[in-house]
């Protein structure tokens, strides 16, 4: 290896940093002979970064060269910042260390986009077809698909990585005209049919012959940037629904606009990213994914925008209070899933357990129900009657809000200085 | 008040539970063999660890449990928190003295708090396989320290000889003394003569491959390239990266 390795390390882990998108989960794929590695189907994280974001996979890119020049990216044509490109046996070798060592549980390979889409794509496909054919790595890849790259190119590129995707970056296609005058959401769309049909063909497949080769197994992703321009929360949920309706699309990711190009007039000025609004979109987003919601249960033509003060669930709970209270002990598990304070895990444990005999606040709180929210929408045997309507939904947003941290209060009003010229 | 004495090992418990079933006394107590009695005793029995008692109660358990339930067992076992054995005792007690099935009776407290338990010790068994950092010796063994809270080296071993089949290495408890070496065939305990091989956490740099420190050095680059400056986060950092594994994370030294 080069000794100016460190140097294009840092500068091209340095631009790949704000996609989002890490996780390492989806399938599963066993180590063979000779070969290095496994792919563990609930994902590991190996690192935290001090901003709190888990690292999973080495996030890099092969170059930080590109033709295009979109108003949010911080490697833009038009941005003079130190560029590098690494060789292909450079990555892999970097990759095969990394993972050694239990540093990384993969790759995230992205690209800048240099001469056309096809020739990018190719030297990518360059890389994850060595991983898996030359060196035996059998650790999770997740490759980004370049925009307007040929049919064939994805192909290949889904024989070897674990999941694709491709970033939409603007939900509305005249707001991304606008930061990005070169790119279209044809040409995001068209590559992600092109993995939606390689997806469903390689299932077919495999249910005739075991042995079919695998296509992106783990599915594919995709990612919003949040705050660079003007779309209200109900059209970014809705944009993600429309995808989650998709057979193989898995995640949407929203990432807060982080203003690296604050010289550009078309973006809007920001003292922070939108830190509590991207919380509060991905809490959304696992509403409609595990808890059985609808979109316009969270937003509505009423309330088009998420409450940056309490999150969503409660938001929806305080606007129904007729659905409350629950009865623990007697309601239907979809019912109490609707329950603040009440998860995934808790809600499964009450229904089986409560076969045994009644259930009390006090196993509840033991069971890891929050007692704090939970209180005002529940009934079961000791609880005072302290429901939400006898005491108002008013009310108890304000007990809530009021003592609950006073920190989201604080990333409150950073949240407020959001301004479009 | 019924004291029963035992060697404090996972057999001897398993003996003890055998032995109060045939006596059909039950311990109000369950004491190490060197422990000392409390006042007020009736009865004092001193078990008699034996294999074959031992592994009787563990199948009758596994017809009983689920293996989910089996598992959770042995975590809590792992823990080696004080009042373990009693919870796993009790909770044994239980499954056996039902004619149906207990173990998804979380109204029960004890077996709520035996699934609380062993979550708890599951919880760090995964960040074990996460925050695990191998350093490669002159040897081309990979050689990685822990020192967790609960003890649960033995349960991350299958993952890291499926994961690292080709390649040797060592993880190794630094505070209970004990680790694991892979020779690329099997797995074997073992234990080191001497602690001055890894000063502070860290390999003796004497000992490392010569790429070894280069590699350090290219993963702490990475770590601090990708960090974006605007999100800085300390407290939820500190959340999700606990300390106390900073001293053995190469990225954090």
């Amino acid at each position: 290896m080069t000794d100016n390795i460190l140097e294009k390390l840092k500068i091209l882990a340095e631009s790949a940093k704000y996609d989002v998108s890490c996780a390492s989960s989806g399938t599963s794929r066993k180590n063979i002979p000779g070969g290095i590695g496994n792919t563990a189907g609930w994902g590991i994280c190996h690192s935290f970064t001090e901003d709190g974001r888990c690292i999973s996979l080495l996030k890099i890119m092969l170059t930080n060269y590109c033709i295009y020049d979109c108003a949010y990216c911080i490697n833009r044509r038009s941005n003079d910042l130190p560029r590098a490109t690494f060789s292909v046996s450079e990555l892999v070798e970097l990759t095969i260390e990394f993972y050694r060592r239990n540093y990384i549980e993969g790759l995230f390979l992205s690209s800048g986009v240099v001469r056309n889409p096809d020739y990018t794509m190719e030297r990518m496909v360059r890389v994850v077809k060595d991983l898996r054919t030359v060196w035996k790595f059998n650790g999770y890849i997740h490759m980004k698909s370049i925009p307007g790259a040929s049919e064939h190119l994805v192909h290949e590129a889904g024989l070897y990585a674990d999941r694709l995707s491709v970033n939409i970056e603007i939900p509305i296609e005249q707001n991304l005209k606008m930061l990005a005058p070169e790119k279209d959401h044809a040409s995001v769309y068209q590559p992600m049919l092109y993995i939606q049909q390689g997806v469903l063909e390689s299932k077919e497949e495999r249910q005739k012959h075991r042995f079919a080769p695998r296509f992106a197994p783990a599915g594919q992703s995709t990612q919003m940037i949040i705050g660079a321009t003007n779309e209200n929360d109900m059209k970014i949920l809705q944009t993600s629904e429309a995808l989650y309706q998709r057979p193989s699309m898995k995640r949407v990711y929203y990432s807060g606009f982080v203003p690296v190009n604050s010289y550009d007039k078309r973006l809007p000025v920001l003292k922070q990213p939108p830190l509590v609004r991207e919380n509060r979109l991905y809490q959304a987003d696992w509403l409609m994914r595990f808890y059985e919601f609808k979109v316009d249960e969270i937003v509505n033509d009423q309330y088009p925008d998420l409450d940056l003060e309490i999150d969503p669930k409660l938001s929806w709970a305080l606007r129904h209070p007729e659905m409350f209270p629950v009865d623990v002990n007697k309601a239907d598990y979809q019912l109490i899933l609707r329950v603040p304070g009440i998860g995934v895990k808790s809600a499964k444990l009450i229904v089986v357990s409560r076969r045994y005999g009644r259930i009390t606040g006090d196993t509840l709180k033991k069971m890891g129900v929050v007692m704090k929210k939970a209180q005002y929408f529940i009934t079961c045997k000791e609880l005072p009657v302290h429901s939400v309507n006898e005491i108002s939904p008013e009310y108890v947003r304000k007990t809530l809000t009021d003592s609950s941290v006073s920190s989201s209060k604080r990333f409150v009003t950073q949240q407020l200085s959001l301004n479009f010229p | 008040m019924v004291i029963f004495h035992y060697d404090k090992t996972f057999e001897g418990l398993l003996s003890a539970v055998f032995d109060a079933y045939f006596r059909k006394t039950f311990p109000d107590k369950l004491l190490g063999l060197e422990e000392i009695d409390p006042l007020f005793v009736d009865e004092n029995y001193t078990v008699v660890t034996q294999k074959d008692k031992a592994e009787r109660v563990w199948k009758a358990l596994k017809k009983k449990l689920s293996s989910n339930a089996c598992n959770m067992l042995t975590y809590v076992w792992l823990s080696e928190l004080e009042e373990s054995d009693r919870l796993i005792f009790q909770y044994i007690r239980k499954v056996f003295d039902s004619e149906v099935s207990i173990e998804l009776n979380l109204i029960d407290d004890d077996i709520l708090q035996v699934r609380n338990l062993a979550q708890k010790v599951n919880k760090e068994r995964l960040r074990m396989i996460e925050f695990v950092r191998f350093q490669k010796a002159a040897d081309d063994i990979f050689f990685a320290p822990i020192s967790p809270d609960y003890n649960c080296l033995p349960l991350i071993i299958q993952h890291f000889k499926a994961r690292f089949a080709d390649q040797k290495w060592i993880i190794y408890d630094i505070k209970r003394d004990y680790g694991f070496y892979y020779d690329l065939k099997t797995v074997t305990e073992m234990t080191l003569e001497t602690t001055s091989l890894f000063p502070g956490g860290k390999l003796n740099e004497a000992l490392m491959a010569e790429d070894e420190k280069k590699f350090q050095q290219l993963w702490k680059a990475y770590f601090k390239s990708t960090t974006i400056k605007d999100r800085i986060n300390p407290k939820l950092h500190c959340q999700l990266l606990p300390r106390r594994y900073w001293k053995y994370m190469t990225e954090k030294q």
